[in-house]
Protein backbone atom coordinates (compact mmCIF):
# COMPACT_ATOMS: atom_id res chain seq x y z
CA UNK A 1 0.00 0.00 0.00
CA UNK A 2 1.59 3.19 -1.04
CA UNK A 3 0.74 6.17 0.61
CA UNK A 4 0.30 9.69 -1.13
CA UNK A 5 3.44 11.78 -0.61
CA UNK A 6 2.55 14.21 1.45
CA UNK A 7 1.55 11.46 4.18
CA UNK A 8 4.62 9.71 4.32
CA UNK A 9 6.59 11.07 7.45
CA UNK A 10 10.03 10.49 8.25
CA UNK A 11 11.45 9.09 11.48
CA UNK A 12 13.38 10.65 13.92
CA UNK A 13 16.91 9.10 12.61
CA UNK A 14 15.70 9.91 9.05
CA UNK A 15 14.69 13.47 10.14
CA UNK A 16 18.18 14.22 11.72
CA UNK A 17 20.05 12.87 8.54
CA UNK A 18 18.17 14.81 6.24
CA UNK A 19 18.42 18.13 8.38
CA UNK A 20 22.36 17.61 7.82
CA UNK A 21 22.22 16.61 4.49
CA UNK A 22 22.48 19.79 2.95
CA UNK A 23 24.75 21.12 5.04
CA UNK A 24 27.12 18.26 4.10
CA UNK A 25 26.16 18.59 0.41
CA UNK A 26 27.50 22.65 0.70
CA UNK A 27 30.64 21.43 2.33
CA UNK A 28 31.50 18.97 0.08
CA UNK A 29 30.83 21.29 -3.00
CA UNK A 30 32.84 23.89 -1.53
CA UNK A 31 36.04 21.19 -0.75
CA UNK A 32 35.58 20.10 -4.59
CA UNK A 33 35.52 23.61 -6.06
CA UNK A 34 38.74 24.83 -3.45
CA UNK A 35 40.49 21.91 -4.54
CA UNK A 36 39.77 22.13 -8.62
CA UNK A 37 40.83 25.63 -8.27
CA UNK A 38 43.61 25.21 -6.35
CA UNK A 39 44.81 22.77 -8.23
CA UNK A 40 44.79 25.04 -11.20
CA UNK A 41 46.27 28.06 -9.89
CA UNK A 42 48.09 27.25 -6.32
CA UNK A 43 47.66 31.05 -5.37
CA UNK A 44 43.96 31.12 -5.83
CA UNK A 45 42.39 33.00 -3.35
CA UNK A 46 38.80 32.71 -3.69
CA UNK A 47 37.94 28.91 -2.30
CA UNK A 48 40.94 28.52 0.12
CA UNK A 49 41.19 24.26 1.17
CA UNK A 50 39.79 23.62 4.15
CA UNK A 51 43.32 23.13 5.78
CA UNK A 52 44.03 26.48 5.19
CA UNK A 53 40.48 28.14 6.87
CA UNK A 54 41.32 26.07 10.05
CA UNK A 55 44.35 27.54 10.13
CA UNK A 56 42.92 31.06 9.68
CA UNK A 57 40.33 30.00 12.20
CA UNK A 58 43.72 29.30 14.69
CA UNK A 59 45.56 32.78 14.03
CA UNK A 60 42.22 34.63 14.34
CA UNK A 61 40.54 33.21 17.51
CA UNK A 62 43.90 31.92 19.41
CA UNK A 63 46.68 34.41 18.29
CA UNK A 64 47.09 37.86 19.58
CA UNK A 65 46.88 40.04 16.71
CA UNK A 66 50.17 41.42 16.18
CA UNK A 67 48.94 45.32 15.75
CA UNK A 68 46.76 45.36 18.81
CA UNK A 69 47.55 42.63 20.81
CA UNK A 70 44.51 40.97 21.13
CA UNK A 71 42.69 37.93 20.28
CA UNK A 72 40.83 38.97 17.35
CA UNK A 73 37.76 37.09 16.55
CA UNK A 74 37.08 37.46 20.19
CA UNK A 75 37.62 41.15 20.64
CA UNK A 76 35.31 41.74 17.40
CA UNK A 77 33.06 39.51 18.66
CA UNK A 78 32.90 41.61 21.61
CA UNK A 79 32.48 44.79 19.93
CA UNK A 80 29.89 43.78 18.31
CA UNK A 81 27.94 41.65 20.38
CA UNK A 82 27.66 44.60 22.73
CA UNK A 83 26.15 46.37 20.16
CA UNK A 84 23.62 44.12 18.83
CA UNK A 85 22.59 43.63 22.70
CA UNK A 86 21.91 46.85 23.61
CA UNK A 87 20.32 47.92 20.50
CA UNK A 88 17.85 44.43 20.83
CA UNK A 89 17.12 45.56 24.32
CA UNK A 90 16.19 48.76 23.23
CA UNK A 91 14.32 48.05 20.15
CA UNK A 92 12.34 45.40 22.72
CA UNK A 93 11.46 47.70 25.45
CA UNK A 94 10.60 50.32 22.86
CA UNK A 95 8.20 47.43 20.96
CA UNK A 96 6.67 46.63 24.20
CA UNK A 97 5.84 50.14 25.67
CA UNK A 98 4.30 50.74 22.20
CA UNK A 99 3.06 47.45 21.11
CA UNK A 100 1.03 47.12 24.71
CA UNK A 101 -0.22 50.75 24.71
CA UNK A 102 -1.39 51.51 21.20
CA UNK A 103 -3.11 47.55 21.66
CA UNK A 104 -4.97 48.22 24.68
CA UNK A 105 -5.61 51.99 24.43
CA UNK A 106 -8.10 53.13 21.56
CA UNK A 107 -6.78 57.01 21.99
CA UNK A 108 -3.10 56.26 21.61
CA UNK A 109 -3.66 54.22 19.02
CA UNK A 110 -5.23 56.76 17.06
CA UNK A 111 -2.46 58.89 17.49
CA UNK A 112 0.42 56.65 17.09
CA UNK A 113 -0.37 53.81 15.15
CA UNK A 114 -0.22 55.55 11.37
CA UNK A 115 3.30 57.48 12.75
CA UNK A 116 4.58 53.94 13.29
CA UNK A 117 3.28 52.65 9.97
CA UNK A 118 4.90 55.23 8.17
CA UNK A 119 8.00 55.02 10.78
CA UNK A 120 8.61 51.03 9.28
CA UNK A 121 8.57 52.06 6.07
CA UNK A 122 11.65 54.26 6.21
CA UNK A 123 14.20 52.13 4.63
CA UNK A 124 17.22 52.32 7.85
CA UNK A 125 19.78 51.98 5.06
CA UNK A 126 19.12 55.55 3.74
CA UNK A 127 19.46 57.40 6.56
CA UNK A 128 22.69 56.07 8.12
CA UNK A 129 24.45 59.05 6.76
CA UNK A 130 21.57 61.10 8.85
CA UNK A 131 22.69 59.00 11.81
CA UNK A 132 26.36 59.38 11.28
CA UNK A 133 25.83 62.97 10.85
CA UNK A 134 23.86 63.20 14.31
CA UNK A 135 25.09 60.71 16.06
CA UNK A 136 28.78 60.84 15.33
CA UNK A 137 30.96 57.69 14.22
CA UNK A 138 31.31 56.26 17.53
CA UNK A 139 29.09 53.23 19.01
CA UNK A 140 25.87 55.40 19.38
CA UNK A 141 24.86 55.64 15.84
CA UNK A 142 25.33 51.77 15.31
CA UNK A 143 23.09 50.91 18.40
CA UNK A 144 20.79 53.62 16.64
CA UNK A 145 20.83 52.00 13.18
CA UNK A 146 19.59 48.54 14.59
CA UNK A 147 16.96 49.92 16.65
CA UNK A 148 15.93 52.22 13.84
CA UNK A 149 15.73 49.18 11.77
CA UNK A 150 13.85 46.62 13.75
CA UNK A 151 12.18 48.58 16.39
CA UNK A 152 9.09 49.92 13.98
CA UNK A 153 8.41 46.12 12.90
CA UNK A 154 8.09 44.74 16.13
CA UNK A 155 6.04 47.66 17.36
CA UNK A 156 3.07 46.88 14.80
CA UNK A 157 3.46 43.07 15.41
CA UNK A 158 3.22 43.57 18.87
CA UNK A 159 0.57 45.89 18.61
CA UNK A 160 -0.89 43.42 16.22
CA UNK A 161 -0.54 40.13 18.93
CA UNK A 162 -2.02 42.58 21.68
CA UNK A 163 -5.26 43.45 19.82
CA UNK A 164 -5.19 39.46 18.74
CA UNK A 165 -6.27 38.71 22.43
CA UNK A 166 -9.55 37.66 22.71
CA UNK A 167 -11.68 40.11 23.48
CA UNK A 168 -13.64 38.13 26.59
CA UNK A 169 -10.86 38.32 28.17
CA UNK A 170 -10.68 41.86 28.38
CA UNK A 171 -14.26 41.75 29.43
CA UNK A 172 -13.69 38.64 31.94
CA UNK A 173 -11.07 40.91 33.52
CA UNK A 174 -13.57 43.77 34.06
CA UNK A 175 -16.30 42.01 35.13
CA UNK A 176 -14.14 40.78 37.96
CA UNK A 177 -13.49 44.19 38.73
CA UNK A 178 -10.15 44.84 37.31
CA UNK A 179 -9.33 48.87 36.15
CA UNK A 180 -7.45 49.60 32.94
CA UNK A 181 -3.99 49.42 34.62
CA UNK A 182 -4.96 45.86 36.08
CA UNK A 183 -5.74 44.65 32.88
CA UNK A 184 -2.38 46.03 31.25
CA UNK A 185 -0.36 44.58 34.03
CA UNK A 186 -1.88 41.37 35.25
CA UNK A 187 -3.44 40.12 31.71
CA UNK A 188 -2.32 42.31 28.85
CA UNK A 189 1.46 42.18 29.51
CA UNK A 190 2.31 38.92 30.63
CA UNK A 191 0.42 37.47 27.43
CA UNK A 192 2.64 40.01 25.10
CA UNK A 193 6.09 38.74 26.65
CA UNK A 194 5.82 35.48 25.01
CA UNK A 195 5.17 37.00 22.15
CA UNK A 196 7.61 39.51 22.18
CA UNK A 197 10.36 36.43 22.54
CA UNK A 198 8.81 35.41 19.04
CA UNK A 199 9.16 38.99 17.20
CA UNK A 200 12.69 39.43 18.55
CA UNK A 201 13.50 36.40 16.89
CA UNK A 202 11.92 36.95 13.85
CA UNK A 203 14.33 40.42 13.94
CA UNK A 204 17.79 38.66 14.60
CA UNK A 205 18.16 38.25 11.12
CA UNK A 206 17.26 42.32 10.29
CA UNK A 207 19.71 42.80 13.79
CA UNK A 208 22.67 41.27 12.64
CA UNK A 209 21.87 42.90 8.81
CA UNK A 210 22.03 46.26 10.58
CA UNK A 211 24.61 45.93 12.65
CA UNK A 212 26.93 44.87 10.04
CA UNK A 213 26.03 47.07 7.43
CA UNK A 214 26.81 49.98 10.39
CA UNK A 215 30.20 48.12 10.94
CA UNK A 216 31.08 47.92 7.67
CA UNK A 217 30.93 51.47 7.12
CA UNK A 218 32.43 53.39 10.14
CA UNK A 219 34.12 51.28 12.87
CA UNK A 220 37.47 50.43 14.49
CA UNK A 221 36.26 46.55 15.06
CA UNK A 222 33.61 44.28 15.16
CA UNK A 223 32.79 41.22 13.12
CA UNK A 224 31.35 43.31 10.53
CA UNK A 225 33.79 45.75 10.34
CA UNK A 226 37.00 42.77 10.02
CA UNK A 227 35.45 41.25 6.99
CA UNK A 228 35.03 44.71 5.08
CA UNK A 229 38.42 45.18 6.00
CA UNK A 230 40.24 42.04 5.17
CA UNK A 231 37.89 42.54 2.05
CA UNK A 232 40.34 44.59 0.41
CA UNK A 233 43.27 41.46 1.09
CA UNK A 234 40.92 39.03 -0.65
CA UNK A 235 41.22 37.58 2.49
CA UNK A 236 38.70 34.22 2.07
CA UNK A 237 40.52 32.82 4.62
CA UNK A 238 38.72 35.19 7.13
CA UNK A 239 36.32 35.99 6.00
CA UNK A 240 34.42 32.53 5.32
CA UNK A 241 35.12 31.64 9.04
CA UNK A 242 33.74 35.29 9.90
CA UNK A 243 30.34 34.69 8.14
CA UNK A 244 29.75 30.85 9.71
CA UNK A 245 30.63 32.52 13.09
CA UNK A 246 27.94 35.65 12.67
CA UNK A 247 25.44 32.48 11.19
CA UNK A 248 26.26 30.11 14.17
CA UNK A 249 26.11 33.29 16.83
CA UNK A 250 22.54 34.31 15.65
CA UNK A 251 21.55 30.41 15.45
CA UNK A 252 22.66 29.96 19.11
CA UNK A 253 20.84 33.36 20.07
CA UNK A 254 16.99 32.17 18.45
CA UNK A 255 18.03 28.70 20.68
CA UNK A 256 18.62 30.39 23.60
CA UNK A 257 15.64 33.20 23.21
CA UNK A 258 13.25 30.10 22.52
CA UNK A 259 14.66 28.14 25.88
CA UNK A 260 14.05 31.53 27.96
CA UNK A 261 10.48 31.39 25.83
CA UNK A 262 9.86 27.77 27.16
CA UNK A 263 11.37 27.88 30.39
CA UNK A 264 9.57 31.24 31.32
CA UNK A 265 5.96 30.86 29.99
CA UNK A 266 4.91 26.95 29.72
CA UNK A 267 1.10 27.77 29.30
CA UNK A 268 2.51 29.51 25.89
CA UNK A 269 3.82 26.42 24.16
CA UNK A 270 2.01 24.07 25.43
CA UNK A 271 -0.71 22.93 23.09
CA UNK A 272 1.27 23.57 20.48
CA UNK A 273 5.01 22.67 18.19
CA UNK A 274 6.71 25.78 17.18
CA UNK A 275 10.22 25.93 15.41
CA UNK B 1 -40.14 43.44 45.58
CA UNK B 2 -38.66 46.07 43.01
CA UNK B 3 -37.52 44.55 39.63
CA UNK B 4 -33.69 43.63 39.44
CA UNK B 5 -33.42 44.46 35.38
CA UNK B 6 -36.28 46.56 33.98
CA UNK B 7 -36.22 46.55 29.82
CA UNK B 8 -39.03 49.16 28.31
CA UNK B 9 -39.12 49.20 24.51
CA UNK B 10 -35.40 48.38 23.75
CA UNK B 11 -34.54 48.45 20.20
CA UNK B 12 -31.02 47.74 18.92
CA UNK B 13 -30.55 49.30 15.19
CA UNK B 14 -27.28 49.26 13.32
CA UNK B 15 -27.03 51.24 10.33
CA UNK B 16 -30.54 50.01 8.76
CA UNK B 17 -30.60 46.80 10.25
CA UNK B 18 -32.99 45.99 13.54
CA UNK B 19 -31.55 43.65 15.61
CA UNK B 20 -33.92 43.53 18.31
CA UNK B 21 -37.38 45.72 18.47
CA UNK B 22 -39.70 46.32 20.83
CA UNK B 23 -38.32 44.28 23.60
CA UNK B 24 -40.08 44.52 26.98
CA UNK B 25 -38.34 42.08 30.17
CA UNK B 26 -38.77 42.98 33.92
CA UNK B 27 -36.58 40.38 35.88
CA UNK B 28 -36.26 39.95 39.35
CA UNK B 29 -33.45 38.96 41.91
CA UNK B 30 -32.78 35.12 41.80
CA UNK B 31 -34.87 34.36 38.93
CA UNK B 32 -32.91 31.91 35.99
CA UNK B 33 -33.78 32.76 32.48
CA UNK B 34 -32.74 31.09 29.90
CA UNK B 35 -32.41 32.59 26.75
CA UNK B 36 -33.02 30.63 23.37
CA UNK B 37 -33.51 31.20 19.77
CA UNK B 38 -31.44 30.61 16.51
CA UNK B 39 -28.03 32.66 15.56
CA UNK B 40 -28.57 36.09 14.73
CA UNK B 41 -31.76 36.48 16.77
CA UNK B 42 -30.16 39.30 18.61
CA UNK B 43 -29.69 36.73 22.07
CA UNK B 44 -25.52 37.95 22.06
CA UNK B 45 -26.47 41.65 21.28
CA UNK B 46 -28.98 41.49 24.20
CA UNK B 47 -26.30 39.84 26.40
CA UNK B 48 -23.52 42.64 25.64
CA UNK B 49 -26.29 45.50 26.27
CA UNK B 50 -26.48 43.52 30.17
CA UNK B 51 -22.75 43.04 29.91
CA UNK B 52 -22.57 47.28 29.23
CA UNK B 53 -20.71 46.79 26.02
CA UNK B 54 -23.34 47.95 23.94
CA UNK B 55 -26.46 50.34 24.71
CA UNK B 56 -29.92 50.56 23.43
CA UNK B 57 -30.70 52.21 20.49
CA UNK B 58 -34.18 53.19 21.78
CA UNK B 59 -35.64 52.83 24.97
CA UNK B 60 -34.68 52.07 28.12
CA UNK B 61 -32.47 49.08 30.59
CA UNK B 62 -32.43 49.75 33.68
CA UNK B 63 -30.58 47.68 36.58
CA UNK B 64 -32.15 48.73 40.22
CA UNK B 65 -33.95 51.23 38.71
CA UNK B 66 -30.96 53.09 37.60
CA UNK B 67 -29.39 53.05 33.63
CA UNK B 68 -27.32 50.26 32.99
CA UNK B 69 -23.21 51.09 33.30
CA UNK B 70 -21.78 51.63 29.83
CA UNK B 71 -19.02 49.07 30.58
CA UNK B 72 -18.82 45.67 32.04
CA UNK B 73 -18.50 45.72 36.17
CA UNK B 74 -17.91 43.60 38.86
CA UNK B 75 -21.88 43.19 39.52
CA UNK B 76 -22.60 40.98 35.98
CA UNK B 77 -20.35 38.19 36.18
CA UNK B 78 -19.98 36.38 32.64
CA UNK B 79 -19.05 33.11 31.47
CA UNK B 80 -18.01 33.10 27.96
CA UNK B 81 -18.45 29.70 25.14
CA UNK B 82 -14.66 29.96 24.94
CA UNK B 83 -11.51 32.44 26.19
CA UNK B 84 -13.24 33.20 29.69
CA UNK B 85 -10.26 32.25 31.60
CA UNK B 86 -6.67 33.90 31.07
CA UNK B 87 -4.22 31.46 29.88
CA UNK B 88 -1.23 32.57 31.46
CA UNK B 89 -2.55 32.16 35.24
CA UNK B 90 -2.47 28.79 36.77
CA UNK B 91 -6.36 27.48 37.84
CA UNK B 92 -5.68 28.78 41.33
CA UNK B 93 -4.58 32.30 40.21
CA UNK B 94 -7.11 32.68 37.78
CA UNK B 95 -9.71 32.42 40.56
CA UNK B 96 -7.14 34.70 43.34
CA UNK B 97 -7.03 37.30 40.26
CA UNK B 98 -10.60 38.73 40.92
CA UNK B 99 -10.16 39.06 44.84
CA UNK B 100 -6.28 40.46 44.47
CA UNK B 101 -7.76 43.36 41.73
CA UNK B 102 -10.54 44.45 44.34
CA UNK B 103 -8.23 44.07 47.55
CA UNK B 104 -4.94 45.60 46.03
CA UNK B 105 -6.33 48.50 43.92
CA UNK B 106 -2.96 49.73 42.77
CA UNK B 107 -1.05 46.71 41.74
CA UNK B 108 -3.62 43.97 41.44
CA UNK B 109 -1.27 41.85 43.95
CA UNK B 110 -1.57 40.82 46.87
CA UNK B 111 1.68 39.65 49.23
CA UNK B 112 1.89 37.84 52.55
CA UNK B 113 -0.95 37.02 54.59
CA UNK B 114 -3.44 38.96 52.80
CA UNK B 115 -2.15 36.97 49.72
CA UNK B 116 -2.80 33.77 51.99
CA UNK B 117 -6.19 34.04 52.70
CA UNK B 118 -7.30 35.29 49.33
CA UNK B 119 -5.54 31.59 47.96
CA UNK B 120 -7.58 30.09 50.58
CA UNK B 121 -11.16 31.75 49.81
CA UNK B 122 -9.85 31.15 46.00
CA UNK B 123 -9.26 27.25 46.94
CA UNK B 124 -12.59 27.20 48.88
CA UNK B 125 -14.48 28.30 46.31
CA UNK B 126 -12.08 26.06 43.43
CA UNK B 127 -13.52 22.90 45.36
CA UNK B 128 -17.25 23.99 45.18
CA UNK B 129 -17.05 23.20 41.02
CA UNK B 130 -14.53 20.21 41.96
CA UNK B 131 -11.40 21.62 41.05
CA UNK B 132 -9.49 21.25 43.84
CA UNK B 133 -6.99 18.72 42.23
CA UNK B 134 -6.56 21.03 39.47
CA UNK B 135 -4.86 24.16 41.24
CA UNK B 136 -1.64 24.04 39.97
CA UNK B 137 -2.48 23.29 36.38
CA UNK B 138 -2.73 25.90 33.54
CA UNK B 139 -6.09 26.22 31.86
CA UNK B 140 -4.92 24.30 28.77
CA UNK B 141 -4.21 21.40 30.36
CA UNK B 142 -7.75 21.51 31.68
CA UNK B 143 -10.71 19.86 30.00
CA UNK B 144 -13.42 21.68 27.98
CA UNK B 145 -15.59 20.84 30.78
CA UNK B 146 -13.25 22.10 33.47
CA UNK B 147 -12.17 24.75 31.79
CA UNK B 148 -15.74 26.27 32.35
CA UNK B 149 -15.93 25.00 35.75
CA UNK B 150 -12.71 27.38 36.32
CA UNK B 151 -14.59 30.45 34.75
CA UNK B 152 -17.56 29.30 36.91
CA UNK B 153 -15.63 29.68 40.08
CA UNK B 154 -13.80 33.20 38.66
CA UNK B 155 -16.74 34.83 38.28
CA UNK B 156 -18.67 33.73 41.34
CA UNK B 157 -15.74 34.61 43.74
CA UNK B 158 -17.13 38.40 42.99
CA UNK B 159 -20.21 37.48 44.47
CA UNK B 160 -21.96 39.41 41.21
CA UNK B 161 -26.11 39.95 41.37
CA UNK B 162 -26.10 38.98 37.75
CA UNK B 163 -24.39 35.95 36.28
CA UNK B 164 -24.49 35.87 32.50
CA UNK B 165 -24.01 32.60 30.72
CA UNK B 166 -22.97 33.04 26.88
CA UNK B 167 -23.56 29.21 25.53
CA UNK B 168 -21.04 28.13 28.50
CA UNK B 169 -21.87 24.09 27.65
CA UNK B 170 -22.18 24.41 23.98
CA UNK B 171 -18.64 23.02 23.28
CA UNK B 172 -18.89 19.70 25.59
CA UNK B 173 -20.04 16.58 25.61
CA UNK B 174 -23.64 15.46 26.46
CA UNK B 175 -22.53 14.13 29.75
CA UNK B 176 -20.65 16.44 31.08
CA UNK B 177 -23.02 18.90 30.17
CA UNK B 178 -25.65 16.90 32.55
CA UNK B 179 -23.27 17.24 35.21
CA UNK B 180 -22.54 20.95 34.47
CA UNK B 181 -26.46 21.34 34.30
CA UNK B 182 -26.72 20.18 38.02
CA UNK B 183 -23.54 22.10 38.91
CA UNK B 184 -25.38 25.45 37.92
CA UNK B 185 -28.26 24.77 39.38
CA UNK B 186 -26.81 24.14 42.54
CA UNK B 187 -24.37 27.38 42.72
CA UNK B 188 -27.68 29.18 41.73
CA UNK B 189 -29.78 27.90 44.66
CA UNK B 190 -26.80 28.43 47.30
CA UNK B 191 -26.00 32.08 45.86
CA UNK B 192 -29.48 32.98 45.12
CA UNK B 193 -27.91 34.63 42.17
CA UNK B 194 -30.19 35.81 39.41
CA UNK B 195 -28.78 34.08 36.05
CA UNK B 196 -29.28 34.96 32.44
CA UNK B 197 -28.08 32.46 30.47
CA UNK B 198 -27.94 31.66 26.31
CA UNK B 199 -28.49 28.42 24.49
CA UNK B 200 -28.96 27.00 21.20
CA UNK B 201 -30.50 24.23 22.66
CA UNK B 202 -34.22 24.08 23.40
CA UNK B 203 -34.22 21.42 25.87
CA UNK B 204 -31.88 23.08 27.90
CA UNK B 205 -34.11 25.97 28.30
CA UNK B 206 -36.83 23.68 29.22
CA UNK B 207 -34.82 21.81 31.88
CA UNK B 208 -32.62 24.29 33.55
CA UNK B 209 -34.21 27.35 35.71
CA UNK B 210 -36.93 29.56 36.62
CA UNK B 211 -38.02 31.01 33.51
CA UNK B 212 -37.45 30.68 29.34
CA UNK B 213 -37.49 33.33 27.04
CA UNK B 214 -37.41 32.99 23.27
CA UNK B 215 -35.84 35.45 21.05
CA UNK B 216 -37.46 34.85 17.58
CA UNK B 217 -38.13 37.33 14.66
CA UNK B 218 -42.26 37.15 14.65
CA UNK B 219 -42.30 39.01 11.07
CA UNK B 220 -40.78 37.26 8.15
CA UNK B 221 -40.15 39.37 4.99
CA UNK B 222 -37.85 38.00 2.54
CA UNK B 223 -37.34 41.14 0.45
CA UNK B 224 -35.79 42.82 3.58
CA UNK B 225 -34.75 40.30 5.93
CA UNK B 226 -33.04 43.18 8.30
CA UNK B 227 -35.82 45.12 8.25
CA UNK B 228 -37.29 43.55 11.05
CA UNK B 229 -35.93 43.13 14.54
CA UNK B 230 -36.50 39.85 16.43
CA UNK B 231 -37.82 40.02 20.28
CA UNK B 232 -39.53 38.07 23.05
CA UNK B 233 -41.80 35.92 21.66
CA UNK B 234 -42.25 33.04 24.51
CA UNK B 235 -41.71 34.26 28.41
CA UNK B 236 -42.68 31.13 30.09
CA UNK B 237 -42.27 30.00 33.61
CA UNK B 238 -40.70 26.33 33.14
CA UNK B 239 -41.86 23.39 35.03
CA UNK B 240 -45.50 24.38 34.08
CA UNK B 241 -45.59 24.08 30.25
CA UNK B 242 -46.95 20.77 28.28
CA UNK B 243 -44.74 19.08 25.92
CA UNK B 244 -46.58 20.30 23.11
CA UNK B 245 -45.86 23.98 23.44
CA UNK B 246 -41.83 22.47 23.03
CA UNK B 247 -43.09 21.42 19.75
CA UNK B 248 -44.61 24.57 18.67
CA UNK B 249 -42.08 26.91 20.34
CA UNK B 250 -39.44 24.21 18.32
CA UNK B 251 -41.41 24.51 14.87
CA UNK B 252 -40.95 28.92 14.82
CA UNK B 253 -37.67 28.63 15.90
CA UNK B 254 -36.70 26.72 13.17
CA UNK B 255 -38.84 28.33 10.66
CA UNK B 256 -36.79 31.45 11.26
CA UNK B 257 -33.50 29.39 11.30
CA UNK B 258 -33.63 28.47 7.64
CA UNK B 259 -35.69 31.80 6.56
CA UNK B 260 -31.78 33.19 8.08
CA UNK B 261 -30.04 30.29 6.23
CA UNK B 262 -31.82 31.50 2.44
CA UNK B 263 -31.02 34.43 3.06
Amino acid sequence: MKKRIINRLPGQGAAAVLGLLPFLLLLLAYAWGSQVRLEANPEDKLLPALSSLAAAVERVALEPNRRTGELQLWADTAASLQRLGIGLAVASLLALVTGLATGMVPYVRAALAPFVRVLSMVPPMAILPILFIVFGLGELSKVVLVVLGIAPCMMRDLQQRVMELPSEQLVKAQTLGAHSGHILWRVVMPQTLPRLIDSLRLNLGPAFLFLIAAEAIAAESGLGYRIFLVRRYLAMDTILPYVVWITLLAFLMDIALRGVSRWAFPWFHQGKERA
Amino acid sequence: MAALLEVKQVWKEYGNSIVLEKLNLSVKEGEFCTIVGTSGCGKTTFLRMLLGEEGPTRGSLLLDGKPMPAEPGPDRGIVFQRYSVFPHMSVLDNVTFGLEVTRSPLLGRLFGAARRKARDEAAAMLAQVGLSHALDRYPSELSGGMQQRLAIAQALIKKPRILLLDEPFGALDPGIRADMHALVLRLWQESGLTIFMITHDLKEGFKLGTRLLVFDKPRLDAQAPNRYGATITYDLVIGRQEPALLEEIQGAVTETSRFNDQQ
